[in-house]
Order: structure tokens, then C-alpha cells, then sequence
């Protein structure tokens, strides 16, 4: 079927995402900015739908929220909040924040300006219902050699953790 | 009727409302299953306390209604007008929130549940992804409503389910993928995640995923239905609310309104695993025994049931209704008593119909499995003790995710067996 509300869809999403990411890094509770993170992801999820992606998507709600943020939340209740609310923030550096924010900005800019020109190619619109199959055909036929890479990366961190958190083996 | 209403009922439509882009008959649809769930919990939770009673050789509620019928109708007046209490010192923001978060994660999953062919809200190209991703995000309620309580039992209840929920969400991963596997032996030779495209695909191979490379599917279904129940976090794995230990684990807090929030949202998931179960190796809306007792005369025989069902329901209610104590005091609970079997009746003689009869056929056949399967979730947490903290993580780790494994391995060695013989066989000959 036809996409609906396109626009709307879109302008929403990103609004979401950008509005949740500075509650991120505002709240003075680690668990809002967690909850607030959580929101950031699950719209930024929602624009991998838009883009025919559904595969991305739905990896992102399990690996992201589902997994990574509920062991942030384990780890976070764990941790005494009303000591860390009361501590001095020690990464109050504002004159790199400054720099790095203006660069970043100058780049979307220039992306504005420019973009057109750089991506001159027309957009491949592939059809929604391919989409998983091909990213698994591309995934174990042509990146077979950086997919192998990155699990193997994978399980070094996995038997790392082990090492560290275990005292005897 | 306007466009919009009779376009999607042509004969020639033959894809679910949401592929066709019909936004009425999705509404209709949602409106319908979420009817429909709301209504299977309400009946999950009479028979839960009184088949629970039978099992303990008492025999449950009684009072209210006759057998108790009408008390899960006194139980959510009650819910409905106790008080909301927020304990003091409670983050309020979060604590209101959770109960919703576990709601809005247990019934959003029922887009995509094939009751049939057709008969399901949406059909998605990522359907059993969808479906864990957005049933995993029940934990983080569970987490949050435990953490906002500001009180002890609560949050070791939410530790002990998340560190719980997420253990066991690998060991069922591992066993969705053996199945998803098992999809793609086509000659085309690609699988679906797709849930109608998998019970499509039990369909085209001739064989439930269950039955498939036995005993496989066999040990991918029985790790699944382990994990299912760790996930819903119930008896024997309901270590996140044993009662003898932290009271009710992480809704201690909670009361009222938002307390019945929880109940629903835990049973709803409970339904939507059970279904994922039955799509994935039960054959969906498949009825038993399509290649043994195949040919038209069965057909017919096996479209009566749920009529017979019914009838059967009816002959149960009679013959208690006949046995109800002869005094005056109880002359209403008999009259009603009849009265409910008069329905079931009348909606076994509905079922009688020959179109109503076969339009009911794909939704009759999903919704018996489903009920098999919450018996079943009864059964253990009447028969089975709870397990410890230890010996859980145990299961989980050390014997459901290496089977699981070993299963994967398997299937994927079963699926290119021609192709792995001939290439030993070419070795051999070189």
C-alpha cells in the first residue's frame, strides 16, 4: 500500500528523537535520561521505517530497546542516584562542546547547501517486501569477510567481560 | 455503503487489511482483537481460579453467580473502585507510566497474529521480528514500575525479571531462528519472517514445523515453550512476584486501576507467545491431521467442531444446571445458569450455518491451540514448585541457549544435506 501522511510522519519522528535526545542529556536522574534515551531510539526506529527498512527497525527495538537499555536501567538502579545527583558534574567542558557543535553544524549546513550536487544519483527505491532478504544476501555474499570480522569482535568482548567479572574461572 | 466499506469485501481480495490499505477494517479488526483478548482474559482468569481450586481439591469461587461465573465481573468493579494510591517518595511520573508502557507492549504485538489467511490486523515483512521486539519491551515497564515504588520488594522483583526476561529472550531467539530457517526450504530457496508467510510455508512443505527434521522441531518447540514461560513470568518461573518471598515482586505498590493494568497486560502476553508458539511450529490456523485425514469427507467432519464445541459447552452447563441445589435461595443462579447454556446453544446452532460455518474455520482452529496452551500455563502453576534464583539462570544459560544452539546447527546441516552430500561426494571422487 501507498505510504500516508509522508510529511507529517516524518517532521514527527525527527522532532521526537531531537526533543528526547536533549532530555538526555538535562535530567538530573540518570533513570529519566535513560527513559528519555529509550524515546530517542524507538523514533529514530521509526524513521528507518520510513526509509524501507523495516529489517534495521525492528533490529533496533530488539538489540537497542529491548536489550542494551534494560541492562543501562539494571545498572543505573544498582547505583546510589541521590549521591550522583548531588555531585558536582566534572564534564563541564564547554569550550570543546562549543567547537565540536559548530563544526558539526557547518557540516549540515554545507550538506544543506550542497547536497544535491554530492548525491546527484536518483534515490534506488526498493520495495519493501525484499528488503530483509536482501540485507541477508548482501550480508553473507558480499560483506561475508567484515560480518565474520565484527562476531568475532563480538565474541572477544563477550569472553573479556567474562574474564573481568569473574574472579576464578 | 461508501467506497471505502465494501471495497475491501470483493471476492477477489485476499489479503489482510493492512496490505490492502483499508484503514475502516483495520480499525474494525483492532477493535475486534482487542475485544476479543480482553474477553479471553476475563474468561483466563475464572477458569484459572477455578480449574487452580479443582487441581487443590477445593472448588474456588463459588458465590458470586452460579460456580462463580459473574467474579471476574465483581473482581474489576472492585479494581475499578478501589483507590490509586502513589506511596510517598515514589518517582510519580515513572510509577504512572509503567503499568501503561506493559499495556501498550502486550497488545500491540497483536497486529501482526495470523488468525487466518486473512484474518489478522496487518501482515509484516518482519512479523516475528516485530513481534519479540515489541514483547521484550515489557521488561522495561516491569523495570520502571519496580524502580519508581521506591521500596525493596519491588525492586528486587524487577532485578530478578530483567535479569530473568533478558536471559531467557536469547535461548528463544535461538529457537525462533531454527524455525525461520525451516521456512526458507523452497526451491527458491528464501525464507520469510513474514507469520502468515511462515504458516504458508508449514503449509507448502506439508508438515508442521513441530514434526519437521524430527525430533528437531520437536526440541526448538519445547526450548521455546521453556523460554515462553520465563518471559511471561509465570509459575514455575514467577520468581519476579513469589509471594512467599517479596509479596508481589515489582507491583507491590500498585492498586486498583493500575494494578488490573498489570494483570491484563501479563495475560495478553501470555496469549500473544502462546500464538507466536503456534504459528511457528503448530501450523497457525491449519486444522489437525491435513495430510492423514485428508479428502472432503473429513473436511466436513472436522469444520462441525466448533459447533460441536459449543453444543458440548451447552450439554456442561445443562447438566450443572441440573445438579444446582433444589432450594428457593437459589432459583435466579438456575435460571441463569440455563439461560448461559441457552446461548451457547444458540451459538452452536449459529456455527451450524454452512457459510458461517466455514468462515470460522482458520480462527476456530488458532483459538483452540491458544486455549490449549493457557491450560497448559495453569497446569504448571498448579503442579510444578518454583524454581530458585541459581537454578533458573542455570537452565537458561547453561542447558536452553547450547541446545539451542545445537539445534540451529542442526536444522541448517538438515537443510543442506543434498547439497553437503554432493559436494563430499564430488571430494571423493576427485
Amino acid at each position: 500500500m501507498a505510504p500516508v501522511a509522508t510529511t507529517f510522519f516524518f517532521y514527527f519522528l525527527s522532532g521526537l528523537a531531537i526533543l528526547s535526545g536533549v532530555l538526555v542529556i538535562t535530567r538530573k536522574n540518570p533513570v529519566h535520561s535513560a527513559l528519555a534515551l529509550i524515546l530517542t531510539l524507538l523514533s529514530v526506529a521509526g524513521l528507518y521505517l520510513m526509509l524501507y527498512a523495516p529489517f534495521v527497525a525492528g533490529v533496533q527495538i530488539i538489540l537497542y530497546v529491548g536489550g542494551i537499555m534494560v541492562l543501562f536501567l539494571f545498572v543505573i538502579m544498582l547505583v546510589n542516584i541521590e549521591r550522583s545527583q548531588k555531585e558536582k558534574q566534572f564534564n563541564q567542558q564547554w569550550l570543546p562542546g562549543i567547537l565540536a557543535a559548530c563544526g558539526l553544524g557547518l557540516l549540515f549546513v554545507l550538506i544543506y547547501v550542497k547536497g544535491k550536487a554530492l548525491f546527484s544519483q536518483p534515490v534506488i527505491t526498493m520495495p519493501e517486501t525484499e528488503n530483509t532478504q536482501r540485507v541477508g544476501m548482501m550480508l553473507y555474499s558480499n560483506y561475508m569477510f567484515p560480518f565474520e570480522i565484527a562476531s568475532l569482535l563480538l565474541l572477544v568482548a563477550i569472553i573479556g567481560a567474562v574474564v573481568m567479572a569473574k574472579k576464578r574461572i | 455503503m461508501p467506497g471505502f466499506i465494501t471495497n475491501y469485501l470483493d471476492k477477489n481480495v485476499h489479503v489482510t487489511p493492512g496490505q490492502y490499505g483499508s484503514p475502516f477494517w483495520a480499525l474494525v479488526y483492532i477493535l475486534l482483537v482487542f475485544g476479543g483478548v480482553s474477553l479471553a482474559v476475563v474468561c483466563m482468569n475464572w477458569l484459572e481460579r477455578k480449574i487452580l481450586a479443582h487441581m487443590q481439591v477445593r472448588l474456588g469461587p463459588m458465590r458470586v453467580g452460579p460456580h462463580g461465573l459473574l467474579q471476574p465481573i465483581a473482581d474489576a468493579l472492585k479494581l475499578i473502585l478501589k483507590e490509586d494510591i502513589v506511596p510517598e517518595g515514589a518517582d510519580s511520573f515513572v510509577f504512572l507510566l509503567a503499568p501503561l508502557i506493559i499495556l501498550v507492549a502486550g497488545f500491540s504485538v497483536y497486529c501482526v497474529i495470523p488468525f487466518g489467511p486473512t484474518h489478522a490486523i496487518t501482515d509484516m515483512n518482519i512479523g516475528i521480528l516485530f513481534m519479540l521486539g515489541v514483547s521484550s519491551l515489557g521488561v522495561l515497564g516491569i523495570v520502571m514500575a519496580g524502580w519508581a515504588s521506591n521500596s525493596h520488594y519491588p525492586l528486587i522483583g524487577a532485578l530478578r525479571s530483567s535479569a530473568q526476561m533478558v536471559s531467557y529472550e536469547v535461548a528463544m531467539g535461538l529457537a525462533v531462528i531454527s524455525a525461520v530457517l525451516m521456512t526458507s526450504l523452497n526451491p527458491a530457496g528464501t525464507g520469510t519472517l513474514s507469520m502468515i508467510g511462515i504458516v504458508q510455508a508449514q503449509y507448502a512443505q506439508h508438515t508442521w514445523f513441530i514434526f519437521k527434521f524430527f525430533p528437531l522441531g520437536f526440541i526448538a518447540f519445547f526450548i521455546f515453550a521453556v523460554a515462553m514461560v520465563a518471559e511471561t513470568n509465570r509459575a514455575p518461573f514467577d520468581l519476579p512476584e513469589a509471594e512467599s518471598e517479596l509479596t508481589a515482586g515489582f507491583h507491590t505498590e500498585y492498586s486498583g486501576l493500575r494494578w488490573s493494568l498489570f494483570m491484563l497486560g501479563e495475560y495478553a502476553a501470555m496469549i500473544s507467545v502462546s500464538s507466536i508458539a503456534i504459528t511457528l511450529w503448530l501450523g497457525g490456523w491449519m486444522r489437525p491431521f491435513p495430510n492423514l485425514l485428508q479428502g472432503p469427507t473429513w473436511d466436513l467432519a472436522f469444520s462441525l467442531f466448533p459447533a460441536l464445541t459449543f453444543f458440548g459447552l451447552a450439554a456442561m452447563t445443562f447438566y450443572s444446571t441440573m445438579r444446582m441445589p433444589k432450594h428457593p435461595y437459589f432459583r435466579i443462579q438456575t435460571i441463569g445458569l440455563g439461560a448461559f447454556g441457552g446461548v451457547f446453544v444458540l451459538i452452536a446452532l449459529i456455527l451450524l450455518i454452512p457459510r458461517v460455518r466455514d468462515g470460522v474455520q482458520d480462527v476456530y482452529w488458532f483459538v483452540a491451540k491458544i486455549a490449549v496452551f493457557l491450560y497448559l500455563y495453569i497446569w504448571y502453576r498448579g503442579t510444578f514448585p518454583r524454581y530458585r534464583f541459581d537454578q533458573l539462570m542455570r537452565v537458561g544459560w547453561k542447558v536452553l541457549l547450547p541446545l539451542g544452539i545445537g539445534v540451529l546447527m542442526a536444522t541448517g546441516i538438515m537443510g543442506l544435506r543434498t547439497e553437503i552430500w554432493d559436494f563430499v561426494h564430488r571430494l571423493v571422487h576427485i
